[in-house]
C-alpha cells in the first residue's frame, strides 16, 4: 500500500507540475500586454515601461515561471490586473458559489443515476430498461447550456417559479441563494446522470453474472437483498471511477452554465479574465481547477485501492 | 455469403444502428442540401420581417434581424459537420500514428505517449480549449484546432491498446519472420485489424466535437458572425427569450439530434463489429 501511495503521490505532483507549465506556456502566447491592460491604450510609453518593470514582465519567461510557482507554493497570490485585489480574494468569493453548485450537481446526478441504473439492470432487456437507456441516450446528446436555456424558458419565463439568472449572495439568506443554484445544478447534473446511469446499469449487470451472486441467491437471499447487499457494493467500484473522471467535465460545464445563468462563480471568473486579458487571474484559476480535478482523481484512485483489495497487489 | 453481406443483414435489424444511421443521414443530407439550396439566404437580413412566428413563408419563423431560422439551421449543419470532420481527422492522423508507433516501438515512446494521454484525460478539455482559443484568437478554425488537439490522446491511447493486442498474434509473428519491418507490419497487418475500433471511437468523438464547438460558439469563441452556427444562434436567442422563446429551441434540437444520431450510430457499430464489447458498456 505504501509503495502504491508513494507512486500515486509522485504522479500527482508531476501532473500538477506539467499542468502549471502548460498553463504558463499557453498564456505566454496570449496577445495583449498586461501593462496596456492596466494603464489603458493611451498611456505614455514611459509609464508602460515602468509598470512592466514593476510587474517583472521585462524578465525572461523561465524566471517569471519560477517566481510564479515558488510564490504559489508559499501561498502568495498576485493582484488581479483588472480588479486590483488579491487573486485569492477573488477566488474565495467565487468558490463559495461554484463548490456548492458542483456538489449539488453531483448529488442530484448520483441519486438519479443509481436509481435509474439499478432499475434498468434489474429489468434487463424489458420495457423499463429500454426506456431508461433511451432517456439516458437523450441526456448525453443534449448540450448542458441548451438545457439550461430550456429550464430558464420553462421555470423562469413561463412559470415564473425561478429567476432567469443571477445570484443574490449567501448573505441574502440560505434559501434565496440555494434557490438560485437549483436550475444551474439540474442543467449540469442531467448529462452526468445519463452517463452514470449507463455505467451503473452495465456494472450491475456485469456483477450479477458473478458466482458469488448465484451463491447468495442459492442460500435463500431474496433478489432485492442480493442486489443491495452483494451486487451494489461491487458494482459501485467502476461507477466511482467514472465519477472522478467526469469531475473535470463538471467543472468545465460550470464555465458555460454559469455564463448562461450569469452566476459569478469560478467558471465565469476565468472566462471574463480571459476576455479581459487578465493573465495572472487566468493562470492561477486554471491551475486551481486543474489541481482540484487532479486531487479528485487522486482520491478516487485511493478509494479504489481501499474498496478493491485486488488492485493493491496488481498495481504495484 | 460474404462477410460484408452478413454485416449488412445484421445491421438492418439493429435498432440503434438504423436510428443512428437515419439521424446522421439527415444531418449530412441537410448540410449537403444547404450548399445548393436554402429557403432564404442564411445571412440575408430583413428588418421588415423581424421576429416573425412560423408561417408558410418562414417555416420556423425569423430572428431579430429578420433572417430565416430554417435557412440558418440548415447552413449551421455545414459548420457542425466541418468541425466534426476536421477535429476528428486531426486526432486520427496524429493520434493513430502515435499509437501505432508506441505499440511497435514500446519502451520510452510508449511511456511518454501513455503518460501524456493520462494527463489529457485528467484535464478539463473544454477549459484548455477555451484558453487555447482565447490565446490564438476566437474563430471557427481556431476552435476546430483546439477541439482537435484533445482528440489526439484519445486516439493515441485507443490505438496503442488495440495495436498491442494485434502485435501478440501469430500472423504478426509470421510477418516478422518473413522479414517485414515494424512500419510495414503496422500498416499492412495492424491497422486493418484495428480500423473498426477506431471508426467507432471516431463517431463518438465527432459527436463530442459538435457539442464542444456549440459551447465555444455560445461563449463567442467559435464561429464569428455572420457565419451560421448553432451555438451562436443560442446565445443570440437568449437575449430574445422573453420575446420569442422558440428561437432558443430550434438550434438546441438540431444539436441534440446530430449528437444523438452519431452516438446511436457509434453504439450500433460497436455492437455489430464486436458483440463482446456491447456487454462491457
Amino acid at each position: 500500500m505504501s509503495v502504491f501511495l508513494a507512486k500515486r503521490l509522485i504522479i500527482f505532483f508531476a501532473t500538477l507540475l506539467v499542468a502549471s507549465l502548460l498553463v504558463f506556456l499557453a498564456l505566454e502566447v496570449l496577445p495583449g500586454d498586461p501593462a496596456h491592460v492596466i494603464l489603458g491604450m493611451e498611456a505614455p510609453e514611459s509609464a508602460i515601461i515602468a509598470l512592466r518593470k514593476e510587474l517583472g514582465l521585462d524578465q525572461p519567461a523561465w524566471q517569471r515561471y519560477l517566481v510564479w510557482i515558488v510564490n504559489l507554493a508559499q501561498g502568495k497570490f498576485a493582484n488581479s490586473y483588472t480588479y486590483g485585489v488579491s487573486i485569492w480574494e477573488l477566488v474565495r468569493e467565487r468558490l463559495v458559489i461554484t463548490v456548492p453548485l458542483a456538489m449539488m450537481s453531483m448529488v442530484i446526478a448520483t441519486a438519479i443515476a443509481l436509481g435509474l441504473g439499478v432499475y434498468a439492470a434489474a429489468n434487463h432487456n424489458r420495457g423499463g430498461d429500454v426506456g431508461v437507456m433511451s432517456i439516458s441516450q437523450l441526456g448525453i446528446a443534449v448540450p448542458n447550456f441548451w438545457l439550461a436555456l430550456m429550464l430558464i424558458l420553462l421555470f423562469a419565463v413561463q412559470l415564473g417559479w425561478f429567476k432567469s439568472g443571477g445570484f443574490p449572495g449567501w448573505e441574502a439568506g440560505l434559501w434565496p441563494a440555494f434557490k438560485a443554484l437549483i436550475l444551474p445544478s439540474i442543467a449540469l447534473a442531467t448529462v452526468l446522470a445519463a452517463i452514470f446511469a449507463r455505467f451503473t446499469r452495465s456494472s450491475v449487470l456485469e456483477v450479477m453474472r458473478e458466482d458469488f451472486v448465484r451463491t447468495a441467491r442459492a442460500k435463500g437471499l431474496s433478489r432485492r437483498a442480493t442486489l443491495w447487499r452483494h451486487v451494489m457494493r461491487n458494482a459501485l467500484i467502476p461507477v466511482i471511477t467514472i465519477m472522478g473522471l467526469q469531475f473535470a467535465n463538471l467543472l468545465a460545464g460550470t464555465i458555460v452554465v454559469e455564463s448562461v445563468f450569469a452566476i459569478p462563480g469560478i467558471g465565469r471568473l476565468v472566462f471574463q479574465a480571459i476576455g479581459n486579458r487578465d493573465i495572472v487571474v487566468v493562470r492561477d484559476v486554471v491551475l486551481l481547477l486543474a489541481a482540484i480535478v487532479i486531487t479528485v482523481n487522486f482520491i478516487v484512485d485511493m478509494l479504489y485501492a481501499v474498496i478493491d483489495p485486488r488492485l493493491k497487489v496488481h498495481d504495484l | 455469403m460474404s462477410a460484408a453481406d452478413g454485416f449488412w443483414s445484421r445491421a438492418r435489424r439493429h435498432r440503434s444502428f438504423v436510428a443512428g444511421g437515419a439521424l446522421t443521414g439527415l444531418l449530412v443530407a441537410t448540410a449537403l442540401l444547404s450548399f445548393i439550396w436554402t429557403p432564404y439566404g442564411p445571412t440575408k437580413m430583413s428588418l421588415r420581417y423581424r421576429l416573425k412566428l412560423p408561417s408558410p413563408e418562414h417555416w420556423l419563423g425569423t430572428d431579430q434581424y429578420g433572417r430565416d431560422i430554417l435557412s440558418i439551421i440548415m447552413a449551421g449543419a455545414q459548420n457542425s459537420i466541418s468541425v466534426g470532420v476536421v477535429s476528428v481527422s486531426i486526432g486520427l492522423l496524429i493520434g493513430v500514428t502515435m499509437g501505432l508507433l508506441a505499440a511497435a516501438r514500446r519502451g520510452w515512446i510508449e511511456e511518454v505517449t501513455m503518460r501524456a494521454s493520462d494527463f489529457a484525460f485528467a484535464f478539463p478539455a473544454i477549459l484548455l480549449a477555451i484558453m487555447l482559443v482565447a490565446a490564438i484568437g476566437p474563430g471557427s478554425v481556431n476552435a476546430i484546432i483546439a477541439i482537435g488537439v484533445f482528440n489526439i490522446p484519445i486516439f493515441a491511447r485507443l490505438t496503442r491498446g488495440a495495436a498491442a493486442a494485434v502485435w501478440a498474434r501469430e500472423f504478426v509473428l509470421a510477418a516478422r519472420a518473413a522479414g517485414k519491418g515494424a512500419a510495414r507490419i503496422s500498416f499492412e497487418h495492424i491497422l486493418p485489424n484495428i480500423t473498426a475500433v477506431i471508426v467507432v471511437q471516431g463517431t463518438v468523438q465527432f459527436a463530442i466535437a459538435i457539442l464542444a464547438e456549440a459551447a465555444l460558439s455560445y461563449l463567442g469563441l467559435g464561429a464569428q458572425p455572420p457565419a451560421p452556427s448553432w451555438g451562436r444562434m443560442l446565445s443570440e436567442a437568449q437575449t430574445m427569450i422573453y420575446i420569442n422563446p422558440m428561437l432558443a429551441v430550434y438550434p438546441g434540437v438540431a444539436i441534440a439530434i446530430s449528437v444523438l444520431g452519431l452516438n446511436l450510430l457509434g453504439d450500433g457499430l460497436r455492437d455489430l463489429i464486436d458483440p463482446r464489447l456491447a456487454r462491457q458498456r
